[in-house]
């Protein structure tokens, strides 16, 4: 798989099409987040896997943004998984990113993978390689669908509890680019007071994640205090399914019924 | 156009989290945990989330400051250590050692901290030392 990706990363560079291709790397024993600009370099191309695969995945769509907002005209290459291209799909949506400035490099992740990301879609579309296995069930959510409303009321303020306010879900989270955060509206949420606002910080963040969140998982990776986020953001994104048939970066070109004003549009999911 | 990220570790404490420092065009603009690192496995305090802010900030002292007349002045590092040197002595002198006292920093090296309290308690005289983290 990792050939047919160098290759396909050296076509683009050779033929000028990219200014740089957006990959992990593995270099002096670690694997990073790299811009590869030249043939050369790619020989430490990496998937995101160290020890296991996708267990070293990076925010690749966030350095997108960060190199778009500098060079808006140049066009980059990146390496996407199924949950990546969600990302751009909804960055191009909400005009984060311009399509015609990206070339995806898309591979399917295997069925293990899809399994312990219980992934709505793992694999992107024209994966170049990697054969694409079917959704996987949302077991996470359900287990915490099946308690009564006192008793998930009481695991998540358990959950929550545990918080140590370090921002890490927000500044890993490959959507959120917001200038302004509101998890630091101080009528929202307190500066530099512990324990953090229980559960207003959590909820917030969960409601604004709601018509982005593209369940990367990568949150939930980096919370210090292992709180189950990613369950929490699959749950909201479950509700807007069930209220709007959306999810966010499934289909391209979909618009979010949070940003359509008037009434509701008609229901189009299952 | 240069984007790099340049593996590094924290300053902030003892702990010796790994992070990458992401530079683009020279200009720091974002840290991304190590995921690779055994010490923190891709996860930060928010300390460390930081790390590129404070170290491109306006706020940052970059030199020694005394306080004269209820203001403070940058001065030369000379000047800030004979000030220092001689109201050491003065105190000493005049109220005993254990009048001063002194504060270790996390963000110096185990043998810098080990100097710091074998001053405290040979050449001063005391062991009031304690650490900027009680602050
Ligand atoms: S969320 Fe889906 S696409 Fe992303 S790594 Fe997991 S299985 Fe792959
Ligand atoms: S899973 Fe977490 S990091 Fe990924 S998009 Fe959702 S909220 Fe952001
Ligand atoms: S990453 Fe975890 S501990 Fe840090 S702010 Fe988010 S929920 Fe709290």
């Amino acid at each position: 798989m990792i050939e047919i990706v160098r290759q396909k990363a050296g076509e683009l560079l050779n033929q000028g099409k990219i200014k740089g291709f957006i990959a992990p790397s593995r270099e002096n024993g670690h694997v990073a987040p790299r811009l590869f600009t030249r043939v050369e370099e790619l020989s430490t191309l990496n998937l995101g896997d160290s020890s296991s695969e996708g267990d070293a995945r990076y925010p690749l769509d966030k350095i997108l943004i960060t190199l778009h907002r500098k060079y808006p005209d140049d066009c980059f290459g990146i390496l996407v998984r199924g949950c990546d291209q969600r990302g751009l799909y909804t960055l191009y949506r909400l005009n984060q990113l311009n399509p015609d400035r990206v070339i995806e490099v898309g591979i399917a992740c295997s069925p293990g993978l899809a399994k312990a990301c219980e992934c709505l879609k793992p694999f992107p579309d024209d994966a170049v390689a990697g054969d694409p296995v079917a959704p996987e069930g949302q077991k996470a959510v359900e287990m915490v669908e099946d308690m009564d409303m006192a008793g998930r009321f009481e695991f998540w303020m358990d959950q929550f509890s545990k918080c140590v306010k370090c921002y890490g879900c927000r500044d890993i989270c490959p959507m959120c680019f917001c200038n302004e955060c509101s998890l630091e509206c101080k009528d929202l949420v307190s500066k530099g007071d512990l324990p953090v606002d229980i559960p207003v910080f959590h909820l917030v963040r969960a409601m604004h994640m709601a018509d982005r969140c593209i369940d990367c998982g990568l949150c939930e990776e980096a919370c210090p205090s292992d709180i189950p986020l990613r369950t929490l953001y699959k749950k909201t994104g479950r509700i807007m399914d069930e209220e709007f048939g959306f999810t966010s970066g499934i289909n391209k070109h979909e618009k979010s019924p949070l940003s359509i004003m008037g009434p509701a549009p008609d229901k189009k999911g299952p | 156009m240069d984007y790099q990220n340049i593996l590094t570790t924290c300053t902030y404490c003892g702990c010796g989290c790994n992070f990458f420092l992401e530079v683009l065009d020279g200009e720091l603009t974002g840290t991304i945990p190590c995921k690779t690192s055994p010490v923190n496995e891709g996860k930060l305090c928010i300390k460390g989330w930081n790390v590129h802010e404070f170290v491109q900030s306006d706020k940052r002292l970059k030199r020694p400051m005394i306080r004269k007349n209820g203001n403070l002045e940058e001065v030369s590092w000379d000047e800030a250590l004979d000030y220092t040197a001689a109201r050491l002595k003065t105190v000493k002198a005049e109220k005993g050692s254990d009048a001063v006292g002194f504060f270790a920093s996390a963000k110096v090296t185990c043998e810098e901290n080990y100097l710091m309290q074998k001053f405290a308690r040979a050449a001063v005289g005391t062991n009031s030392v304690d650490h900027c983290a009680r602050l």
